[in-house]
């Protein structure tokens, strides 16, 4: 029997031209006898598989032309100021509506700078926030700091600027801003009076907002790593830090670099909190004690009060450069944190 | 013997170090939680549901309006998010192969992190321009705009958790996808993606960058929809920056309200309605 079946399967039946000649006669029968009752697609119709495919298809689609509109109306309505002022938009130092001169660079460089000190700050404790939970931790303790984290993320930008504005910001005019100038002085970003508010309580509350996002996702690239490449470590004689610092974490690299940029392009977007503590002025200094500005926070402030169309349409062009920017981060991320654990990219 | 004593406090120290950096996170939240219920704690009243806002200067009054504002705009940007999230959803879980799917899923991720504040932006150049008046309507579309890539993503990634047996056993028995899909699939995953779609809801609730200028604010009731609308987060933003106590004690009590809202609906959806459903 068995003999039989592999000669069977050895021997590939070739159709011989009778065969084919028959098959088609009865093909040709088949369509004569056969009333031509409805056509194919009605049939599937019928069964509604189609309809269904295309009406979810349609509300998949919506996303898309969101997108498309958005973009759209971003363009749209900025154009008077990016006829205006072309490339120079981004460049240019002076914002006053008043003469009608629109220039984004001090609120780019507060954004950039907010950020860059909310990542300093933030990396560094949400990456070893990381570690803890995905290799030291029990599970049941590394769930329930997670879930104690994952809430975090939840808390509404405003209550974290409730927060700056009558706690961090009191807390950083008085011990913390006089002592980093007695001691850190000498570097370039901490001369000048202590207002509390201004780039470095930005900065703070917003490294306070996306330590989340790191710990979360880099957290899931940590646990996604293998474990043999943690056993091969500890088997040639590793320590459990050489292990992980040496093996396992350059092996999550791309999702850990994936989450910082993802919480890069949150911080850069933050309106509420950095409204309320950036001290409003948009000027460029390096001093971290200094009042400052950012995009969201201009766009929060001025638009309902934007003094006519050009003011208008240069706050939605710095909505656009911010948009733009946050895009081409999040792009990168996304692929980034999709390269390592090979699984949908949304975290809510 | 000296190095191997030093590679052993090497890896002490900095297990220890990442112990204290989670631990320094975790404290956040109580911190936050501490200083919300010592603060709005001491302002927080009946008055505060009951009574409109007092001008400056008047002790008491409450945020009534915004609170009924706050539930207003989020049930218009439900209405029109979930719907649309949800469909799109079971056509990337199940219909989903391709680039096209591939196109959806990614610009949803997209979406999802684009600044709340630029949603804003587009909602006012989609609603309130054409309407010449900033409205509730308004507010609902800006926060729609931005539950529409989560619920899809979410949904999705639930519809997708469901087992392929199942789907195949419904179509052995004869059913039509589509039949398979509305009786077997969406039932089985519907604890997680209601799950999702609570958590969407509680993000938007929180929203006020897209409100500033979309539902704007009120001091009053508003008479409809097509009015400018108080929310609860907006009233906190104004509330926190104003220079007066009383307002201050008013922004305290409604981010108690409002962060009491946000993580009762974050710890049911996670705990109660789906304990056993993987988060991501």
């Amino acid at each position: 029997m068995r003999h039989f079946l592999l000669k069977l399967l050895k021997t590939k039946p070739r159709p011989s031209a009778k065969f084919i000649d028959m098959a088609e006669t009865a093909a040709l029968l088949a369509r004569g006898t056969e009333k031509p009752s409805r056509p194919a697609f009605l049939n599937r119709l019928r069964n509604g598989d189609e309809v269904a495919h295309l009406i979810t298809l349609i509300f998949a689609a919506a996303i898309l032309l969101i997108a498309g509109l958005l973009v759209l109306e971003l363009f749209r309505s900025s154009v008077e100021a990016r006829h205006k002022f072309g490339w120079a938009f981004l460049f240019t130092r002076k914002w006053d509506p008043v003469a009608g001169q629109f220039g984004a660079l001090p609120f780019i460089y507060g954004t950039v700078v907010t950020s860059a000190v909310a990542l300093l700050i933030s990396v560094p404790l949400g990456l070893g926030a990381a570690i803890f939970l995905s290799e030291l931790a029990p599970p049941r303790i590394s769930d329930a700091l997670t879930f104690i984290i994952e809430l975090l993320a939840a808390v509404p930008s405003v209550i974290y600027g409730l927060l700056a504005v009558f706690a961090l910001v009191p807390l950083l005019r008085d011990p913390v801003q006089p002592f980093l100038q007695r001691y850190l002085g000498f570097l370039p970003f901490f001369p000048g009076p202590s207002y509390g508010v201004g780039f470095l309580a930005a900065g703070v509350i917003l490294a306070i907002m996306v330590v989340p996002f790191i710990i979360s996702i880099s957290r899931e690239s940590l646990l996604a790593v293998p474990n043999e490449q943690r056993e091969a470590a500890l088997a040639v004689g590793a320590t459990r830090w050489e292990s992980t610092w040496q093996v396992v974490v350059p092996y999550a690299r791309l999702g850990i670099i994936g989450s910082v940029f993802l919480a890069l392009a949150r911080a850069l977007g933050e309106t509420m909190a950095v409204t309320m503590v950036i001290g409003n002025t948009p000027q460029i200094v390096t001093s971290l004690f200094a009042t400052g500005y950012t995009i969201p926070a201009v766009i929060a402030n001025e638009f309902t009060e934007a003094t006519g169309d050009l003011h208008l349409s240069a706050l939605v062009e710095l909505g656009l450069v911010l948009f733009l920017l946050t895009i081409i981060i999040n792009g990168f991320a996304r692929l980034m944190v999709l390269a390592t654990t090979r699984r949908g990219t949304a975290h809510p | 013997m000296t190095l191997q004593r030093w590679r052993n406090i090497i890896n002490a120290l900095m297990f220890g170090l990442t112990a204290a950096c989670a631990l320094a996170t975790v404290c956040v939240l109580f911190w936050i939680l501490g200083f919300l219920i010592w603060n709005g704690g001491k302002s927080l009243n009946p008055a505060f549901f009951t009574q409109l806002p007092k001008p400056p200067g008047e002790t008491g009054g409450g945020m009534a309006n915004a609170i009924v504002g706050s539930a207003q705009i989020v049930l218009i940007a439900s209405l029109i998010g979930i719907p649309i999230g949800f469909l799109g959803g079971i056509y990337l879980a199940e219909f989903g192969m391709g680039a096209f799917p591939f196109v959806v899923r990614y610009t949803a991720d997209l979406l999802n992190g684009v600044p709340s504040i630029v949603m804003g932006l587009f909602a006012y150049s989609i609603v309130v321009r054409p309407m010449h008046q900033f409205s509730a309507l308004a507010g609902g579309v800006a926060l729609s705009v931005i539950l529409i890539p989560t619920t899809i993503r979410t949904t999705e990634q639930f519809l997708r958790a469901v087992p392929q047996t199942l789907r195949e056993g419904a179509l052995a028995l004869g059913a039509s996808k589509w039949k398979a899909i509305v009786t077997v699939v969406v039932p089985a995953a519907m604890r997680g993606v209601a799950t999702g779609m609570i958590l969407g809801v509680a993000r938007i609730a929180g929203e006020s960058a897209p409100l500033l200028f979309t539902s704007f604010g009120n001091q009053y009731w508003s008479s409809s929809l097509g009015q400018p609308t108080a929310s609860l987060p907006v009233m906190i933003f104004t509330y926190a920056i104003s220079p007066y106590a009383d307002w201050h004690r008013e922004a305290w009590a409604a981010g108690l309200v409002l962060l009491a809202v946000m993580l009762l609906l974050n710890i049911s959806a996670r705990l109660v309605l789906s304990p056993g459903v993987p988060r991501h």
